[in-house]
């Protein structure tokens, strides 16, 4: 029987990048998301780390007395082979992040320490739910503040009321953090060859009579632009964790660097939990970091001369225990980093309130205690970039945060 | 008796794989019994059972795969000692760790080739299989005679052929209940095959051992042989934990590692919220210490089984949700396990979960209360749990609002186009194009089980992509008018009627079923 093996193509490279289409046909007329004063056109591109980022191991407070006792094994050190980069007399980042490390002195980049959302618990799906959806607590899973914050964006005159700017999500899945009324386009790295334009438009018309919901998401999905993109979007076999993140990076940068592109996106890195193993300067979360630093450089260099008013804000849902456990990993944990990088940042600065490391210090006596909430940070890049007003942040973009107040000067 | 059309779609769709093309005549057996045509496979003993000449147990699968890792670290041993003879002064790393490996030692064809055909195997986490998979390089210099095309990784050769069986049996399943239910509680219970070497060598064993003789048993027995399951201890790290107090633990200066703890509370019983602390997991982390399987050698027992390692306990009496425990070796945590299956919270979270499976995101409140009430009378007797499902009235009147997942799509499309898998390659990368890699979610919570995770613009769109490309290859052998009477006959709407009828060719007319509302929607 040969008819057994035809159900599914194998994947093959489509090379085309897609875009939303009716939100293109809006482009056209889309007026400058400037911000007031100099007119420049920002983008924001929102990196989400699932699994829990172990701060500690990131950006490590070598100078904190008790850093080295309680991360054991895996803790980081100034000196010797594979030394962590000093980023000030206190803080050393990750070796596995050189390129950051370039960010930071250039003063394109900058850490915020001791950072948590409001979220307390240690599950990872609520606190992810958390993070994206942007209320105080779980169970709030309709909708993602970069979404709310999309519709709180001031409208252009050609196409008020109708739509504002498009946003991207990358990945074959929507993250919670851009779902939500505003209109979000897909793009994932996985290719298949396209089903005919013709089909696609009948499919629309059914589901437009018998399922405007699929008519919606399908047209978002559809209407496509495709744009040229070279042998170096193959994703390559053997490729590891690491090169699929700068992959994916890759892509979306090249699609938010035209003049018509997406001007906020979003995607999601998973494999952060690192409970056993996960190694000091090199090992398993060097390579994950490692992967991470390169997607940030293809942002720098996709994105072209856009860098120069580009904020990356990468965060994680929680941290993990400032103790390793028995296994040379970390359990979940509080307090964690938050990482900016793009040529708006106003860089070359560790942001942090440092709460110590004595037991006394530690959030429940196990993790580093949060000194900063997550959504300040958000509040102020978004406020920054953006222009979004404090009281749209406040109400509806990070609902009942109105005591959580922007955090000034991150952008430059 | 009258003919329920809708109520066949409802049966067929909510609750099954899709009707079968050909002569199966599923949609007329379940329009005239729809309720009888779901519960049919719920009677048949032992009816969720796979038992495919050539699937090895668990301790077989571990000892073809701890032989195959002890042979390539021989050959890696051996290439390394013929490599530092060939070169005086091997190059150092300048941090002193190993030489980089030379390049006359070529990758092994093998190997790049299931890394192109497997994206799932390039996954972050996949040290173990890369370890397993990169010293093959040295085994032509080992074994010349070896011809290039045998496949001599048994990691992916083990994984396909459980892949196959898994599909072959959903495809031909005859309502598939009883195999929407072993996805159901496959995906409760995940583990990941990219977690390593093993669990992509025990990702079918784990399901076949451990879930499916329990899809129509009790709770608390899946739930126990979940957690002493050699896939799912090694999947959560647990074979890693020991007892600080512990023999093992005083020796070797490790302890705790509380991720299964937490997975079994949060994700496996209680559920968030479900009344248990910090200190609950804590403690639950320490009761289970040398719950492990037993390795290469045999020490603690047969190679890749589950073996209870005293060694590696943690000694002492331990509180969890307020009730003491006394120090009784693996009774200790079975105690535990026993009493959590039991919990109120377990049956509220289990109910939930399960309602929000099979009828709707936002699950009928009454219908989950009524199911957590048989869950617990019933002492967690989940076929019980399964036949008031399909008895409810709620279950039926729920709109179709829930989008197929992209492994209920693809087998529903097999069914109706008659493609029994030979082969479970196209299945394996459509699921990963579509996001739902077999058997390996990104994270213990499983994939995702509401409408608005598959019906993002960029899985519609690639559903699309697909369907046409199934359709391309396949629609000459059909009418597509005759397939969509298989689907829906009279449930089709006027408007799905008219665009397949009018449809410009035949390819076009089966990709725009395939996409219809009616074969997406349950």
């Amino acid at each position: 029987m040969d008819c057994s093996e035809n159900l599914v193509m194998q994947a093959t490279s489509r090379r085309a990048l897609l875009l939303g289409g009716a939100s293109f046909a809006a482009w056209a007329y889309l007026p400058k998301l400037a911000r007031a004063a100099d007119g420049s056109d920002p983008r924001l591109v929102v990196v989400i780390l699932r699994g829990a980022l172990d701060g500690l191991a990131t950006v490590a407070p070598i100078g904190d007395p008790d850093y080295a006792g309680l991360h054991g094994a895996i803790a980081l050190r100034a000196d010797g082979p594979n030394a962590a980069m000093m980023l000030d007399p206190f803080f050393g980042l990750h070796p596995a992040m050189p390129e950051f490390a370039r960010m930071y002195r250039a003063k394109q980049a900058a850490v915020v320490h001791a950072v948590a959302t409001s979220y307390r618990d240690r599950s990872h799906f609520d606190g992810q739910d958390v993070l994206e959806s942007g209320f105080p607590g779980p169970g709030r899973v309709q909708s993602g503040w970069l979404n709310r914050a999309l519709e709180a964006l001031p409208r252009g005159d050609r196409i008020a009321g109708e739509r504002a700017m498009s946003a991207l999500a990358v990945g074959p899945t929507t993250p919670l953090v851009l779902r939500g009324a505003a209109p979000t386009v897909g793009w994932s790295p996985v290719a298949l060859p396209q089903a005919a334009d013709d089909t696609a438009m009948r499919l629309v018309d059914l589901y437009q009579h018998r399922d405007p919901a699929l008519a919606s998401a399908l047209t978002q999905g559809l209407q496509l632009e495709k744009q040229a993109q070279g042998d170096d979007m193959k994703p390559k076999p053997g490729a590891g964790g690491a090169a699929a993140m700068r992959l994916v990076a890759r892509g979306a940068a090249k699609l938010m660097a035209a003049d018509d592109g997406p001007r906020i996106g979003a995607l999601a890195f998973d494999g952060w939990d690192t409970h056993a193993n996960e190694g000091g300067p090199v090992g398993r979360l060097a390579q994950l970091l490692g992967g991470l630093d390169g997607a940030l450089a293809e942002f720098e260099s996709g994105l072209g001369d856009r860098w120069r008013h580009t904020v990356i804000v990468v965060a994680t849902e929680f941290g993990r225990t400032a103790r390793i456990n028995g296994t040379e990993g970390t359990d979940h944990g509080t307090g964690t980093v938050a990482l900016l990088a793009g040529g708006a940042v106003k860089g070359g600065r560790m942001i942090t309130d440092w709460p110590g490391l004595k037991t006394a210090n530690l959030y429940q006596a196990r993790d580093l205690a949060p000194t900063t909430d997550l959504r300040a940070v958000m509040k102020g890049v978004l406020h920054d970039q953006f222009g979004v007003g404090e009281r749209a942040l406040a109400d509806t973009v990070f609902p009942d945060s109105t005591p959580v107040k922007p955090m000034k000067g991150l952008v430059a | 008796m009258a003919r329920d059309s809708q109520a066949a779609l409802t049966a067929l769709n909510r609750f099954g794989f899709g009707a079968r093309g050909g002569a199966a005549g599923d949609f007329m057996n379940a329009a005239s019994d729809p309720r009888g045509f779901v519960k049919a496979g719920l009677s048949r003993p032992n009816g969720a059972l796979l038992e495919v000449p050539g699937l090895l147990s668990t301790p077989e699968l571990a000892r073809q795969v701890f032989d195959y890792q002890f042979e390539i670290q021989q050959a890696r041993e051996a290439a390394r000692v013929a490599q530092s003879t060939a070169s005086e002064s091997p190059p150092q790393a300048p941090d002193g760790k190993q030489p980089p490996q030379r390049r006359n030692l070529s990758l092994p064809s093998v190997a790049k080739e299931i890394a192109a055909k497997d994206p799932t195997m390039q996954a972050q986490t996949a040290d173990n299989a890369n370890a397993a998979m990169t010293p093959g390089a040295m085994q032509p210099s080992v074994n010349p005679q070896k011809p290039p095309v045998e496949p001599p990784n048994i990691i992916q050769k083990t994984f396909r052929a459980e892949a196959l069986a898994r599909l072959q049996r959903s495809v031909v399943a005859d309502c598939g209940f009883v195999e929407r239910l072993v996805v159901f509680w496959s995906n409760h219970f995940c583990i990941s095959a990219n977690k390593g070497a093993l669990a992509r060598m025990w990702a079918g064993s784990f399901e076949r051992e451990a879930i499916r003789p329990h899809v129509l048993g009790r709770f608390g027995d899946m739930l126990k042989a979940v957690e002493q399951h050699p896939a799912m201890l090694f999947f959560l790290d647990n074979q890693q934990s020991l007892g600080p107090d512990s023999r093992a633990g005083i020796n070797r200066h490790r302890g705790l590692n509380e991720n299964l703890a937490r997975e079994i509370m949060e994700l496996h019983t209680l559920g968030v919220g479900g009344g248990y602390t910090q200190d609950d997991v804590t403690s639950l982390a320490r009761i289970i210490t040398g719950w492990t399987f037993a390795g290469r050698q045999g020490r603690l027992g047969t190679p890749g089984s589950f073996v209870f390692n005293a060694n590696a306990h943690e000694p002492g009496t331990h509180l969890v949700l307020g009730k003491t425990y006394l120090p009784n070796g693996l009774a200790q945590g079975e105690a535990v396990l026993s009493d959590i299956a039991r919990h109120p919270s377990t049956a509220k979270f289990i109910a939930t979960k399960f309602t929000r499976h099979f009828v709707a995101d936002d699950p009928p409140p009454a219908l989950v209360a009524r199911l957590q009430d048989v869950f617990t009378k019933s002492g967690g007797d989940l076929a019980v749990l399964a036949t008031a499902l399909v008895d409810s009235n709620e279950a039926w009147q729920a709109p179709p609002t829930k989008m197929r997942s992209p492994y209920e799509f693809l087998v529903a499309s097999g069914r109706l186009l008659a493609r029994n898998p030979e082969d479970p390659g196209r299945y394996l990368n459509g699921l990963n194009v579509l996001g739902q890699p077999l058997w390996s979610p990104a994270g213990p919570n499983g994939f995702p089980d509401t409408s608005a995770a598959w019906a993002s613009p960029e899985g519609l769109k690639l559903r699309l992509d697909i369907s046409a490309q199934v359709a391309s290859q396949l629609a000459d052998r059909f009418d597509p008018r005759e397939l969509l009477e298989l689907v829906a006959a009279d449930a089709a709407s006027p408007e799905t009627r008219r665009t397949i009828e009018r449809a410009e060719s035949r390819q076009q007319a089966l990709a725009l079923l395939l996409m219809s509302p009616e074969f997406q929607r349950r």
